[in-house]
């Protein structure tokens, strides 16, 4: 019964999912059938400025970008273990709170760290 | 004889318990998406007009009155040009990608209350659906970046996941500060919780934290890095054409349109009249609900008029050293005073 309605109201999120698949899809095939396609070497060669692309654009890349995915997943766990928290918190009250506080403490260490070594600055 | 009533009643049997829910839900789904996607047709021409008064100029006028086809005219433009793959491309994945952007900005709106109880799913974990959804949102990008197998496209698609990323923490942070105060994650709770005007009071840095991070994590001006034109040639979606970009474009219009409607979930009442005045109730709800979330956009292409663009360093610094290490002291300062006030929702059943 519980399982059954739990579905239910899952039930439309998946339909939604099926219609802007077929969306997303029926417009990209309508603009191959009715464009005329007429690919040719230069055409299709990747978009450098009037150059020949040197070679492969998968380089190396700044690992900056790299931290900051690091880093996010860290935050974004965070939170996640925040929602459930906020939304109980009027029925653990201040043990709840304080508990929260020790771990965001910990956290906040860790982030001043972070921040000492640099890794929040962009060169 | 006899077998001819039996069939008629086991498929009308049929039909009842199955079939007519799911074209009801169908139906439902359809009269939310397309009036969504004319109003992303009808904000890309808003957008030019209201950029264009700003300079006074006056934007698109040719095509029909006012230029009001103009969206129309541009659409079938992009749908009769030709499809280009890139020879170095993934194929698969390039094409994917547009796809799974304009999907998922579309989906999302599944949980978003129009009107009460106008809602297609109305699930008791909808913030954290949209969160889901919106995080999700890297992917289509990345994608994108990764398969074109250019460097403009690869580099516009590194910016653009970190700078979304970066936004994402503080969103994430500014929603718990709202469900604090609401006690709930379903979103239709959330606009009708009252709330006292000091807890709005509280709420509204958080507000004003949450419209700029939505500004940053759609890629909108001052925070348009990604598709910086001067420096990028437009970033993840250099090599896309036709019907390819079609979906890029439509999906970042679509995701504006959804912060704008969470901006209004969240802060703003939703369907609910203007400063709780009972007397414009006479108006249905989901005229509220459409003139606030045209407001908030409006202030979105207000800021574009008016802001030049941030450089990344800056961008990166206000998201990670700014609003992260001010919205987490926001959800402790917020969550102490509601506790010390007894003010938690649950709070007087609980005691």
């Amino acid at each position: 019964m519980m399982s059954s309605e739990l579905l239910a109201n899952y039930l439309p999120i998946v339909v939604f999912l099926g219609i802007a698949t077929g969306l997303a899809v029926v417009m990209v095939l309508a603009s191959l059938i009715v464009a005329k396609q007429k690919p040719d070497a230069e055409k299709v060669s990747p978009y450098e400025c009037g150059f020949e692309p040197f070679d492969d654009a998968r380089s190396k890349f700044d690992v900056r970008f790299y931290l900051v995915s690091i880093l996010f997943i860290i935050f974004d766990l965070e939170v996640a273990f925040l929602f459930p928290w906020s939304i109980t918190l009027g029925s653990t009250g201040v043990y709840g709170f304080w508990s929260m506080m020790i771990f965001l403490g910990v956290l906040t260490i860790g982030f001043i760290y972070e921040w000492r070594k640099g890794a929040l600055d962009w060169e | 004889m006899d077998s001819i009533t039996f069939d008629t009643a086991f498929w009308l049997d049929i039909f009842n318990t199955y079939l007519w829910p799911l074209l009801l839900i169908v139906g439902k789904i359809l009269l939310l998406v397309v009036p969504l996607i004319v109003a992303m047709a009808y904000l890309t021409y808003a957008e030019r007009k209201v950029l264009a008064a700003m300079q006074l100029r006056q934007g698109p006028m040719m095509v029909g009155p006012f230029g009001l086809l103009q969206p129309l005219a541009d659409g079938l433009k992009l749908l009769g040009k030709e499809t280009i793959i890139p020879s170095g491309a993934n194929r698969f994945v390039f094409v994917m990608a547009p796809m799974l952007t304009f999907m998922l900005s579309l989906v999302a709106w599944a949980v978003i209350p129009v009107s009460d109880g106008w809602v297609i799913a109305n699930i008791n974990v909808g913030v954290l659906y949209l969160f889901a959804i919106s995080s999700l949102g890297v992917y289509g990008i990345l994608m994108a970046g990764w398969a074109s197998n250019s460097r403009y496209a690869f580099l516009g698609g590194l910016r653009s996941a970190a700078q979304m990323v970066s936004y994402e923490v503080s969103i994430g942070l500014v929603l718990v500060t709202v469900l604090l105060t609401t006690g709930s994650l379903n979103l239709t709770t959330i606009v009708t919780q009252e709330r006292p005007i000091w807890v709005d009071v509280l709420l509204f840095p958080m507000f004003v934290v949450f419209v700029i991070s939505a500004l940053a994590e759609t890629n909108r001006a001052p925070f348009d890095l990604p598709e910086g034109e001067s420096e990028l040639v437009g970033g993840y979606n250099v090599e896309y054409s036709s019907m390819t970009f079609a979906l890029f474009f439509l999906g970042e219009y679509m995701n504006m349109i959804l912060m704008a409607a969470m901006t209004t979930v969240l802060f703003l009442g939703g369907w609910l009249p203007p400063f709780g005045i009972a007397a414009l109730s006479v108006v249905p709800g989901f005229v509220w609900f459409a003139a606030k979330i045209s407001f908030v956009l409006f202030v979105f292409l207000w800021t574009r008029a008016t802001l030049p663009r941030y450089r990344y360093d800056q961008l990166m610094r206000l998201g990670w050293k700014i609003f992260l290490p001010f919205t987490l002291l926001w959800v402790v300062v917020t969550a102490g005073v509601l506790l010390y006030n007894h003010a938690l929702p649950g709070m007087s059943a609980a005691m």
